[in-house]
């Protein structure tokens, strides 16, 4: 399964790139996150920490146990500062 | 109800032209950049394309709901603002002011720590600090519970 993955904010500057688009086989965020650490310390400096950062999957805020075997789209940034 | 979410800067007197016809009551909110640091020059702000517009929609029509809002409008900028300049405004219209106060308010609370923005200063040297989330503002959603 190929999704696209989306990043924010210092999250995106820390892994070097505002998007990209993955192949795997998670079923969920949580399954996503822990391959993308696996990958380098980039990935590991900006999503090893679960509660400094947010994800939205297919751009609905969810929570880190969410399935994805039908997203399409999957963002992580920080908590937002609106307003 | 008025949703925009852009680059531009805007007039709150074109957004009130013709808001909230029959209302009884009018409520408006301008947030503007505030220098944090005394060395800030401007605020940028990132958003989340599509997500942005989807949220504050979203957050718009539960308010609309709730207090049985006549009318309702919100304007967020994105990109680099200049100290002082208009970020983001809400209006809100409803036969009483009680509703148009405390929407307005639930928008302001929600927009804050659920619309998908991220403001970043830039000082005189270029690019700063993140701001960062304050959990004032998260533990401020658990009242409209």
């Amino acid at each position: 399964m190929k999704l696209d993955i989306l990043y924010f904010a210092w999250i995106r500057e820390r892994i070097g790139e505002p998007k990209e688009r993955v192949e795997t086989g998670a079923s969920t965020v949580r399954g996503l996150v822990n391959q993308l650490i696996a990958r380098n310390e980039r990935y590991a400096a900006a999503l090893s920490d679960l509660n400094s950062y947010r994800v939205a999957v297919d751009q609905e805020l969810v929570d880190f146990d969410h399935r994805i075997e039908h997203a399409r789209e999957i963002a992580f940034f920080p908590p937002m500062t609106g307003g | 109800m008025l949703i925009r979410i852009q680059p531009e800067p805007f007039e709150m007197s074109s957004v009130l032209d013709g808001f909230g016809q029959g209302a009884g009551a009018i409520v408006t909110f301008s947030g503007l950049v505030r220098d944090d640091t005394g060395q800030m020059v401007a605020l940028e702000l990132e958003h989340y394309p599509g997500m942005t517009e989807k949220a504050v929609t979203g957050i718009a029509s539960r308010a609309a709901a709730r207090w049985n809002l006549i009318d309702l409008a919100v304007i967020h900028r994105h990109g680099r603002l200049s100290v002082g300049a208009p970020i983001m405004a809400v209006a809100t219209a409803a036969r009483h002011r009680a509703e148009a106060f405390a929407a307005a308010e639930y928008l302001m609370d929600y927009l804050k720590s659920r619309a998908p923005f991220w403001k970043r200063e830039i000082g005189p040297n270029g690019p700063g600090a993140w701001v960062a989330a304050k959990s004032d503002d998260e533990d401020a959603l658990a009242r409209w519970d």
